[in-house]
């Protein structure tokens, strides 16, 4: 699987669990209306972790933090190469 | 110490310590002499040993020193400056720790009939680690006087426990035994729950105290209803309604009870009615116990308690009114308390708190689940999150739809925050020595 599509799945898994409802994921979409919560984003950083071998969000020591779902995707992408 | 009568016995999976033989005989040998007046590390291999040696040693020394099992040289070094021991009990069939004090003596047995007879001229200190799951280890003192002091004996009773006789629980348990039960069964390291159930057993056991960690093995055995006691004990941990409730289906002939007791402030009280807490009305300040709630935290007063810590720049053992700070959280629901976990071992999720031992309640009140263990996994995101382990039941199935269906139950009994966002199976859990759930590493 892709890092988006894992990405995309763990978003839709962890809002199911949680009982959220998420809008549709466009890459455009900012992240705080994507309907998760924080305990939900922690869980879902977590969980990309497990998936991924990666945590760009304890990585990033410039602060620099994505705001889209798009954003977030090359963040994976560029911790991932 | 040792109350006269034939066969009273301390029996460990290997030697059996006939106590009427100590009137004349003993482990130290000669060399009790030599620890008169002194501050002895009491540091064995087996409890057969340990119980021996404690019984010459009572009145004999002037501080004895009870080391942990497996208490390398580096602990034994800090036991040793923290206790200003002076002198060194080790056991006989190994080699001698290297420590620098003036005196030392191996233990042996079959206890050798002494030279002399044991003249007890001190009131002896018995120094002990405390028991705490976290933080490094304190060294408190007691005396016989406030080790025994929760004590109501009755004749024919067979005590056995799981815990170890140098730590604060088993030694309550191993006083009972040399003050007045008829005999004393004990665990051994290396064999498991099962072995151990077999020879208690055959002991006939009446009386048997762990922790319910201890217990949540037991009702995992299959050989588990090889004894019948009278009474079950659980200490040590929180004794939530589900190990009460499958100890009472076990064994429907038996007092289920649990006590509170700490190293530090001693047993204070135990509770007989099956469930977990503890009736409100037990906090009160009269009596031999005083109980008090301050800041959500149990704070105890009793002569059951160690008189103080040891070592340079110890800290107070007791408030200014005498009472020892537990450090356990409380909070009362109706006419009860009920314990919520430990002040220090709070999770913090996004700034939530969450006590491990709260979200491990609600786990094991699952019918699936037999015993948790519940962590904190770091987020970069909100600080930590709930992460849990769970040994299933016998006949459960570890496969998603158990998974789903324990955290659906744990969604409708907790908050967001506190319902594990991670959850595991494993065939056990990791436990300390002294048979509680670790917490840390």
């Amino acid at each position: 699987m892709t890092t988006r599509l894992t990405i995309l799945a763990a978003i839709r898994e962890v809002a199911a669990e949680q009982g959220k409802t998420v809008a549709p994921l466009d890459d455009d979409l900012p992240l705080m209306e994507i309907g998760l919560d924080s305990l939900c984003f922690a869980i879902l950083v977590a969980r990309l972790e497990d998936a991924l071998g990666a945590d760009p969000f304890t990585a990033a020591g410039d602060g620099r933090l994505p705001s889209t779902v798009g954003e977030l995707i090359a963040f994976y992408d560029s911790a991932l190469v | 110490m040792v109350a006269g009568g034939r066969g009273r016995h301390v029996a460990t999976r290997d030697f059996r310590l006939e106590l009427d033989r100590f009137a004349e005989a003993g482990s130290l040998g000669d060399g009790l002499a030599r620890l008169e007046g002194r501050s002895v590390l009491l540091a064995v291999g087996d409890m057969a040993k340990a119980a021996a040696a404690l019984i010459d040693l009572d009145g004999v020394a002037r501080r004895i020193v009870l080391c942990p099992p497996g208490a390398g040289a580096e602990a034994l070094i800090a036991l040793a400056r923290a206790s200003a021991a002076d002198a060194l009990v080790y056991d006989g069939d190994a080699p001698a720790p290297k420590i620098d004090v003036a005196t030392r003596v191996a233990c042996r047995l079959p206890p050798a009939p002494a030279a002399a007879p044991r003249v007890a001229r001190f009131v002896t200190e018995w120094a002990m680690p405390t028991s705490g799951t976290s933080g490094p280890p304190k060294l408190v003192a007691h005396t016989l006087a406030t080790l025994t002091a929760a004590f109501r004996l009755a004749a024919g009773q067979r005590w056995a426990t799981f815990y170890d006789i140098r730590r604060y629980g088993g030694l309550q348990i191993l006083l009972r035994a040399l003050i007045g039960a008829d005999s004393l069964t004990l665990s051994d390291p290396r064999e498991g729950v099962d072995a151990f159930l077999v020879r208690l057993g055959q002991a006939d056991v009446t009386h048997i105290s762990g922790t319910p960690s201890h217990w949540r093995k037991v009702l995992m055995s299959g050989e588990a209803r090889r004894i019948a006691p009278q009474r079950v004990r659980l200490s040590g941990e929180i004794a939530d309604d589900a190990v009460l409730a499958g100890l009472r289906a076990l064994y429907p002939n038996a007092q289920v009870e649990h006590a509170y007791a700490s190293t530090e402030a001693g047993v204070a009280f135990v509770v007989s009615d099956g469930r977990a807490g503890f009736p409100a009305a037990f906090v009160r300040e009269v009596g031999e116990v005083a109980l008090r709630v301050v800041d959500d935290v149990l704070r105890i007063r009793s002569n059951r308690a160690a008189l103080r810590y040891l070592g340079a720049d110890a800290p107070a053992l007791k408030d200014a009114d005498g009472f020892v700070d537990t450090g356990d959280v409380v909070a009362l629901s109706g006419d009860r308390y009920l314990f919520v976990g430990r002040r220090g071992g709070i999770i913090n999720v996004g700034g939530a708190k969450v006590h491990p031992e709260e979200v491990e309640a609600a786990l094991n009140a699952h019918a699936a689940v037999r015993a948790s263990r519940v962590f904190a996994r770091k987020s970069p995101i909100t600080g930590a999150l709930v992460a849990a382990e769970i040994v299933l039941r016998d006949g459960a199935a570890a496969d998603e739809a158990t998974k789903r269906d324990i955290l659906a139950a744990c969604r409708a009994a907790l908050p967001a925050h506190k319902t594990p966002s991670f959850l595991r199976f494993v065939a056990e859990l990791p436990m300390t020595d002294g048979g509680k759930v670790a917490r840390h590493g």
